[in-house]
C-alpha cells in the first residue's frame, strides 16, 4: 500500500465528531449501535494500524456461539476451536471502530484533509465543458465506519477530466476518484445516477444494551416466528441485543417499560415461543453420524445451553426497518461505491459491516495496483476490477442470507423440520461445519466447495 | 501501433500494386472521394524542418503527412483505405470499450514490464510512486498516447511521436485534461527525422512498432540514435512463430475482430533471435525479454517466459569508452 500515499485525499462527512481531538471514553454505557468484526476485518484493521486503538476500549471478543430456533428441535453451537482459532469474532461499538481509525489517520502523514459539510452537488466532467449537476442534496456518513478517500487535485488549472463537488460551506473540490462510502441512502451513489435493487423486508430491528449479572461470552441467536433475536457480548457484563420483530411489534417493544421490555427479552431467549431444543435423543444418534463425517469437534459435544439471564435494560431503544438494497453497477466514470452505498444486506448474520470492509481493502489494493502501473485511478477499467472482486463475493452473501430471511419467515410444520434437520447437519457434518464457520469469519472466500 | 501500421500499408503498395485491391471491406464511393482529396493535399506539404522540435510541435500538428514526404524508404503510395480506416477510428483510442480495447487490456502488463526493467537498470526504487523523475522517455509510434501516460504519471519527461497527425491530435487533447500528463510533448514526425535534430533519450520505446516497418535494421539503427549513451530501449513485437500467426492473425484480425484485417503481415514478424542481433548490430546489448500470454478465461494479460507470440525485448547502449 506504499504507492497510495502520494495520493491526496480529502474526506467529507458532516458528523461533527470528526472535529473533535478527545476522543472516546471508555467509562459509561456502551452505546446500542455495535458492530460485530470478523477476524478478516480485525486483520485489516490491524494492517491498517487502527486496531491497537480498539484494543485500548472496550470490545468484546467471543469464541461461543450457539444458534436455534423457536421449534425446539434443533440447535447449532460453534466454536472457534473447530477452525482452530481463538475467536469467532469480536464485538465493537461502532463510535470506536470511526475512532479508532480517526485517531489512526491522525498520525498518518499523508496529504488528508478533513471536509466537516456536507456535498451539495457533483459536477461530472464530459468531453467539452462540465455538465449541470444532477440532484442537490445533502450527504451524511451514516452507520458505517471507514474513512473516504478521493484524489484531490488543488490546482485550479486542468480539471478538464476530474469531478467538480460543491460543498455546503461554499468551497469546490476536483477529484479523480469519487468513493462514495456514505450508506445505504447513499447520495454519491444517486448522484452517479447508479441504479439499485431493493426491496423492504417487512421487518424492523429493536436494538438496545442490556447488562446481565455475570460475563458473557458467547454469541446467542434464536430464531423466533417474527425474526430472530440476537444477544452479543460486548463486555463488562453487557450485551447488546438486536432483535427483528414486525413493525408494529417493534413500536410496542420500543415504548413499553424497561421491565416490561427485560421480561419480554428474557422470555424470548427462553422458553418463548417454543421449548428449548432436546439435547438428549437426538444427540446420541446424531454421535453416530458425526463419527463418520470426520473428527469430532469439540462443539459437537456441547450440550444446549442457555444464554445468560437480562437483568437490566441499560440504553435507550433504537428501532430501524430493514431492507436490501443492491447497487447494479459498483463503479462508473471517476466513481466507486464500497460498504452500504453498495449493498445493504439483513443484519441476522452480522455481516453487513464486514462486507463493507472487505471492500475498502479490495479497492485499496486495486488503487495500489493501478497507480503502479501509472493508471489514472478514476479510469472505470481499473475499477471494474475492484467490481468483479467483489460483486461476486458480496451477492452470495446477500444470497446466503436472503435463504436465512425467507426460510425463517415461514412457520409451517415440514419447513421447521427441514431447518431442524439443517441445524443437525450443521451441527454435527464437520466439513460443513467447518466450512459456515470459515466462510462466517471471513477467512475462507467462498461457502463451499473451496 | 497505427501510426506503424500506417507505414506498413504504404510500403506494402509501394511493393506491391496488385495488393491495393486485396483489401476487403474498404472502398466505398464516401471514402474514395475523401481518398482523392487527401492524397493531392499530400503530395504538397513540404517536408518538416526540424531545428527546434518544440516549435515544430504546432507547426507539424497542422502539417497533416507532410512529415512523411522526405524519407524515401517509407514513404510509399499512401494506402489511403488503411489510412482513412485508422483516421476514423483515432477519436476511439481513449474508449476503452471501443477498437483499441485489446490495446488498453494489454497496456498494464508492458507498462510493469518497462516499470520493473527501467527501475532496475536505472537504480529506481520500484516501490516510489515516481520512480521515472528526471528520465527523457520517448515513444515512437505512439499512437493516442496510451504508453506515454502512465509513463509520465510515473514521473517520466515524455515525448512521443507518431506520423498519423489525429493520432497526435488525439493524444494531446486527453493528455492535456490532466495535469500529471499535460506536459508529455506529442510530435508528428519518424524516428528518422527525430533523429536529425539530434535528441537524445535515456529510454526509446517502440512498441508494436517493429512489426510494420520496412526495413527493421534501418529502424533499429534510428532507434539507436536517439538513445543517450548508457540509455535503454524497450522493443515489443510478434514472434514469426506458427502460434503468432494462429493467435495474432487468424484470431485477432478474422476471429475476434481485434484488429482490422491486413493490420499485420506474419512475414514481417521477428523472432526474438533475429531481434537481438539486430539490435546488436546497432550497438544495442539486449539484457531482459519476457514474453505477453493472454487468458481467455479471465480477459487479462500477464507477463511470462512465454515468446512465442507477443515479446518485449529490453535493450541498452553501452557508454562509449573515453579515450
Amino acid at each position: 500500500m506504499r504507492l497510495a500515499k502520494e495520493l491526496n485525499i480529502a474526506i467529507l462527512d458532516s458528523n461533527p465528531a470528526l472535529k473533535l481531538t478527545v476522543h472516546f471514553n471508555k467509562d459509561g454505557v456502551p452505546h446500542p449501535r455495535v458492530s460485530t468484526v470478523t477476524p478478516a476485518t480485525i486483520s485489516f484493521f490491524k494492517e491498517v494500524g487502527a486496531w491497537e486503538y480498539v484494543e485500548k476500549q472496550r470490545h468484546a471478543y467471543f469464541n461461543q456461539m450457539q444458534v436455534w430456533d423457536y421449534s425446539g428441535l434443533g440447535y447449532t453451537r460453534y466454536h472457534s476451536r473447530d477452525v482452530g482459532k481463538d475467536y469467532l469474532g469480536c464485538v465493537v461499538e461502532n463510535k470506536l471502530l470511526c475512532d479508532s481509525l480517526l485517531s489512526r489517520l491522525q498520525n498518518l502523514d499523508f496529504k488528508k484533509t478533513i471536509h466537516t459539510c456536507r456535498l451539495i452537488s457533483m459536477e461530472f466532467p464530459s468531453q467539452g465543458d462540465p455538465t449541470t449537476t444532477d440532484t442537490e442534496q445533502a450527504h451524511m456518513m451514516s452507520g458505517s465506519p471507514g474513512v473516504v478517500p478521493s484524489g484531490n487535485t488543488v490546482e485550479q488549472i486542468r480539471h478538464g477530466s476530474s469531478i467538480k463537488l460543491v460543498l455546503s460551506d461554499g468551497s469546490s473540490l476536483f477529484a479523480k476518484l469519487v468513493v462514495g462510502a456514505d450508506g445505504a441512502k447513499s447520495l454519491v451513489r444517486e448522484m452517479a445516477g447508479l441504479t439499485t435493487t431493493s426491496w423492504n423486508y417487512p421487518q424492523n430491528a429493536v436494538i438496545c444494551t442490556v447488562e446481565h449479572s455475570v460475563e458473557n461470552n458467547c454469541a446467542w441467536q434464536r430464531f423466533l416466528p417474527s425474526g430472530p433475536i440476537a444477544l452479543l457480548p460486548i463486555g463488562d457484563k453487557f450485551s447488546n441485543i438486536v432483535w427483528t420483530m414486525s413493525p408494529e411489534e417493534a413500536s410496542i417493544h420500543k415504548s413499553m417499560s424497561r421491565d416490561d421490555f427485560v421480561k419480554a427479552v428474557n422470555y424470548a431467549l427462553d422458553y418463548g415461543y417454543g421449548s428449548h431444543p432436546q439435547s438428549k435423543f437426538i444427540n446420541g444418534f446424531m454421535h453416530r453420524i458425526s463419527s463418520i463425517s470426520g473428527q469430532n469437534m469439540a462443539s459437537m459435544e456441547e450440550h444446549f445451553q442457555l444464554p445468560p439471564k437480562v437483568t437490566d435494560l441499560v440504553s435507550e431503544r433504537m428501532t430501524f426497518p430493514l431492507s436490501l438494497r443492491h447497487a447494479r453497477e459498483y463503479v462508473s466514470k471517476r466513481v466507486v461505491l464500497i460498504g452500504d452505498a453498495a449493498h445493504a444486506v439483513h443484519p441476522l448474520a452480522g455481516q453487513g459491516v464486514n462486507l463493507g470492509f472487505s471492500d475498502a481493502a479490495a479497492l485499496a489494493k486495486v488503487i495500489d495496483q493501478g497507480l503502479l502501473v501509472g493508471y489514472d485511478i478514476g479510469e472505470v477499467s481499473l475499477l471494474k476490477k475492484y467490481e468483479k472482486e467483489r460483486k461476486i463475493a458480496n451477492m452470495t452473501m446477500m444470497g446466503i442470507l436472503e435463504l436465512f430471511q425467507k426460510a425463517y419467515s415461514v412457520d409451517l410444520g415440514p419447513l421447521n423440520v427441514l431447518r431442524a434437520a439443517a441445524f443437525h447437519g450443521a451441527q454435527f457434518i464437520a466439513p460443513l461445519k467447518r466450512n459456515i464457520v470459515s466462510y462466517a469469519m471471513g477467512d475462507q472466500k467462498w461457502p463451499l466447495f473451496t | 501501433m497505427t501510426g506503424a501500421s500506417l507505414r506498413l500499408c504504404r510500403s506494402l503498395l509501394q511493393r506491391c500494386p496488385c495488393l491495393r485491391g486485396t483489401n476487403p471491406n474498404c472502398l466505398t464511393p464516401a471514402l474514395t472521394s475523401s481518398i482523392m482529396t487527401r492524397s493531392l493535399s499530400d503530395s504538397a506539404a513540404p517536408p518538416a524542418a526540424i531545428q527546434n522540435p518544440e516549435a515544430v510541435t504546432k507547426q507539424s500538428v497542422s502539417q497533416g503527412y507532410g512529415g512523411i514526404a522526405d524519407t524515401p524508404r517509407l514513404r510509399s503510395s499512401l494506402n489511403d483505405t488503411e489510412v482513412a480506416k485508422f483516421a476514423a477510428i483515432a477519436e476511439t483510442w481513449w474508449d476503452f470499450e471501443g477498437p483499441f480495447k485489446p490495446l488498453h487490456l494489454m497496456n498494464p502488463t508492458r507498462v510493469s514490464f518497462i516499470r520493473s526493467a527501467l527501475c532496475r537498470y536505472f537504480r529506481r526504487d520500484p516501490y516510489s510512486s515516481r520512480p521515472f523523475e528526471g528520465l527523457k522517455i520517448i515513444d515512437v509510434g505512439c499512437g493516442g498516447g496510451i504508453l506515454c501516460e502512465p509513463l509520465a504519471r510515473m514521473g517520466a519527461c515524455v515525448t512521443g511521436i507518431d506520423v498519423v497527425e489525429k493520432n497526435i491530435n488525439v493524444a494531446q487533447v486527453h493528455a492535456g485534461l490532466d495535469p500529471l500528463t499535460s506536459s508529455i510533448e506529442y510530435i508528428c514526425m519518424t524516428a528518422e527525422q527525430l533523429v536529425r535534430s539530434n535528441r537524445k533519450f535515456d529510454a526509446v520505446l517502440a512498441l508494436e512498432v517493429i512489426e510494420h516497418v520496412v526495413d527493421p535494421s534501418d529502424f533499429v539503427e534510428s532507434l539507436s540514435a536517439l538513445v543517450a549513451p548508457g540509455g535503454s530501449t524497450v522493443i515489443s513485437t510478434i514472434n514469426r512463430s506458427l502460434r503468432a500467426y494462429a493467435a495474432a492473425i487468424v484470431a485477432a484480425e478474422y476471429l475476434l475482430n481485434w484488429l482490422p484485417r491486413g493490420t499485420h503481415q506474419w512475414s514481417k514478424f521477428l523472432t526474438p533471435e533475429e531481434l537481438v542481433l539486430i539490435l546488436q548490430r546497432a550497438s544495442i546489448l539486449v539484457e531482459e525479454m519476457a514474453g505477453f500470454v493472454y487468458n481467455p478465461l479471465t480477459g487479462e494479460w500477464s507477463l511470462s517466459d512465454d515468446t512465442s507470440v507477443n515479446f518485449i525485448a529490453f535493450g541498452t547502449k553501452e557508454i562509449p569508452p573515453t579515450m
